[in-house]
């Protein structure tokens, strides 16, 4: 494995010259707290954030995308015809991104690109980035992503990981991709690899020690869908929830999306828009009729996707990176850590 | 691979009016470029995506069979906003369909087997394109008995009138089609509900026989106590489902009974698969 060595006086500098081949994308603070957003011009991803209130999916995944377009101009020969939107799929980077975002990547990447069918839009734009992680030396109270197989300096989903050692970085390539955006910014020093590793493995013990929450999933595989579906728990956890959707628009694995027509005088746009299993709208049939149509049933959904159908439809664990922002932004505290450990530890009672 | 989102485009070939409420349309469509009706390739019990630029995609069952050519038509209920719209387009008019989409009936595994179809209002679309399937001369010979219990309010609510009677003087299917009522008293059919109607002239269930039930929730709540009784085991129960879809393709995250997604595991399910997912559809 190659490591490099970035003195932070020519980090600047390098990321500057990534902008010839590479579009930006990396942390920016604005009165919302940190997001991740496209770095125009000379903005600089301010690598001293702590953690994003929005994570990082949105640059495969956008809140509202252009899919197909068709003109309605009956004058036109092509009228009523759709045709995919044009998007610009040049390289572009996440710089700063947590492992945990990228490891939420990878686990929305098994719903986006299968066997049968292949959505074009999150896996051209998939192919078109490159991820330069950062890892976590001071994990906050939220995190609890050591329980779900990634870690302050998880490797899963990362073409570079950095580690912030004052005052340079330390950079692990771990892909080719990696080495091609390394070469770009010109950052060359190569660092001698056992150190650089056993410097790596300090960091990520010392993070790992911060983690004060866990979560434990070991049983949740045993028991039936019916079972935990079925289980007597479910109005309690819903009791405070007011269906607002945050959760599910903060979590980097939530993927779930809505398709609706515009028309602009004669120009017809597909979009596609983030949509949440929170709304009452998401299952309701024309006729009324509506699978999902009380409260408790929706927010059973959300836990039963995340922690009991995803890890049984894909064998890769749960759908979840433990990155904490649906507990921090929950207006009532309704936290996934306890539900887990309820759905974990419930035995039925005959 | 292609993109799964992008409709083959079709021109609105003919429409009919299905039921003498207007509620329903028959829409005959024709492929504009003709190499996609090949790619359009389908099996009885499949959906697509109907789609009209600029007002949005509904998923409807195909009712044409695939041994028809030339052409694939869709029995549509106007309800809200692009059926609406669909009801007021025109003969001519362009628009957009994806698919085929989602599975079918068992046809491998009803070879040789006694088939009972089972319909309930405006549900009969892809049981139409069945009976057309398994009448085939190419096919008839593959299936043993078929009966067809098939039920709408009244005689004009019945979908494929013609076709219908036209089936119920063929010796090589059992026809019991019923009305919940009506004051026509030349009506030579059955009256009373689909469950009643199923549990008097169904054939008794062997392990040789299989049920496919299409049809309002409520019909298909009620036929099933009448199935148990005719000895049909879960495993030959065998229904289609219709949740809110969005993408058809598996990836909108919002048809889903446990973890089976209706667009793509399904629509057709056996009513022991749908014994072990929650209930939510
Ligand atoms: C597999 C399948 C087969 C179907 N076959 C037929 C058929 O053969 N004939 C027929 O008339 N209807 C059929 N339906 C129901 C039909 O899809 C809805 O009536 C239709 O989507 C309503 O659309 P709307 O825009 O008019 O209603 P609105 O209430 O305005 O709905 C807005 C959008 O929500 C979605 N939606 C709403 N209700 C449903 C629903 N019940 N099922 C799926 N999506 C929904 C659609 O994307 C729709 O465009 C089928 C549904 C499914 C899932
Ligand atoms: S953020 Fe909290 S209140 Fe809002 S939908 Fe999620 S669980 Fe419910
Ligand atoms: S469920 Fe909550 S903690 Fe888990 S990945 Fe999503 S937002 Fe983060
Ligand atoms: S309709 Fe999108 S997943 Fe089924």
């Amino acid at each position: 494995m190659k490591f490099i060595t970035i003195d932070k006086k020519d980090w600047a500098k390098g990321i500057e010259k990534s902008r010839k081949t590479y579009q930006l994308f990396g942390p920016v603070k604005d009165e919302n707290g940190f997001l991740i957003k496209s770095l125009e011009h000379d903005i600089l991803p301010d690598m001293d954030y702590y953690d994003s209130v929005m994570s990082a999916k949105s640059i495969l995944f956008p809140q509202t995308e252009k899919m197909l377009c068709a003109t309605l101009d009956e004058s036109k020969k092509d009228h009523h015809i759709m045709k995919k939107a044009e998007i610009d799929y040049s390289p572009r980077a996440v710089v700063g991104i947590r492992p945990y975002d990228a490891k939420a990547i990878m686990l929305v990447n098994l719903n986006f690109d299968t066997d049968e069918y292949r959505d074009p839009y999150w896996c051209d734009a998939y192919e078109a980035t490159t991820f330069v992680g950062l890892g976590i030396n001071k994990p906050g109270p939220f995190d609890f992503s050591t329980s779900t197989g990634t870690g302050p300096f998880g490797e899963e989903g990362l073409d570079v990981l950095l580690a912030d050692l004052d005052d340079k970085y330390l950079a692990k390539v771990l892909t080719n991709k990696g080495e091609v955006f390394m070469n770009a910014c010109e950052f060359k020093t190569q660092a001698d690899e056992k150190e650089s590793q056993a410097l790596f493995d300090i960091l990520r013990k010392e993070a790992e020690k911060n983690i004060a929450s866990h979560i434990d999933t070991a049983k949740l595989k045993e028991k039936t869908i019916l079972e935990l579906h079925e289980a007597p728990f479910w109005d309690d956890i819903a009791f405070s929830c007011i269906n607002c959707g945050t959760c599910t628009y903060v979590c980097p694995t939530c993927w779930c999306f809505d398709i609706q027509d515009e028309v602009k005088q004669k120009d017809s746009v597909r979009l596609r828009i983030w949509d949440t299993c929170m709304s009452s709208l998401f299952t309701r049939h024309a006729t009324g009729h509506n699978p999902r149509e009380t409260k408790v049933q929706r927010v059973r959904q959300r836990f039963m996707h995340k922690l009991k159908y995803f890890l049984d439809k894909y064998d890769q664990g749960i759908m979840c990176v433990g990155c904490g922002r649906c507990v921090k932004s929950c207006p009532v505290n309704i936290d996934i850590r306890e539900v887990c450990t309820t759905m974990n530890s419930y035995e039925k009672q005959d | 691979m292609e993109n799964p989102y992008l409709p083959y485009p079709v021109r609105i070939d003919d429409i009919e009016i299905a039921t003498e409420d207007k509620s329903l349309k028959t829409f005959k469509f024709v492929f504009l470029n003709p190499e996609d009706e090949d790619k359009f390739s389908y099996q009885a019990g499949q959906f697509a995506e109907l789609s009209i630029p600029g007002v949005g995609e509904i998923p409807i069952g195909i009712a044409s069979s695939p041994v028809e050519k030339g052409f694939v038509k869709f029995t549509v209920f106007k309800t809200g906003v692009v059926t609406a719209h669909l009801h007021n387009m025109k003969v001519g008019d362009i628009m957009g369909i994806r698919g085929p989409l989602g599975n079918w009936y068992p046809w491998d595994k009803l070879e040789n087997k006694n088939v009972v179809i089972i319909g309930g209002g405006f549900a009969f679309t892809t049981l139409r394109s069945s009976i057309i399937y398994m009448l085939d001369p190419a096919n008839r010979s593959k299936f043993k008995n078929i009966d067809v219990v098939y039920g709408a309010r009244s005689p004009g609510m019945l979908l494929y009138r013609e076709e219908l009677f036209e089936w119920e003087k063929r010796d090589d299917i059992n026809m019991h089609i019923t009305v919940d009522g009506t004051d026509d008293p030349d009506w030579k059919y059955h009256t009373g509900f689909v469950p009643t109607i199923v549990e008097q002239n169904a054939p008794k269930a062997d392990e040789d026989t299989y049920a496919i039930i299409c049809g309002p929730p409520i019909m298909i709540k009620f036929t099933q106590p009448s199935l148990t009784q005719l000895g049909y085991k879960e495993h030959q129960i065998i229904m289609s489902l219709e949740n809110r879809m969005k993408c058809g393709i598996g990836m909108c995250g919002r048809c889903n009974i446990g973890k089976e997604l209706v667009c793509k595991d399904g629509p057709v399910f056996t009513l022991e698969q749908i014994n072990q997912t929650p209930k939510e559809y």
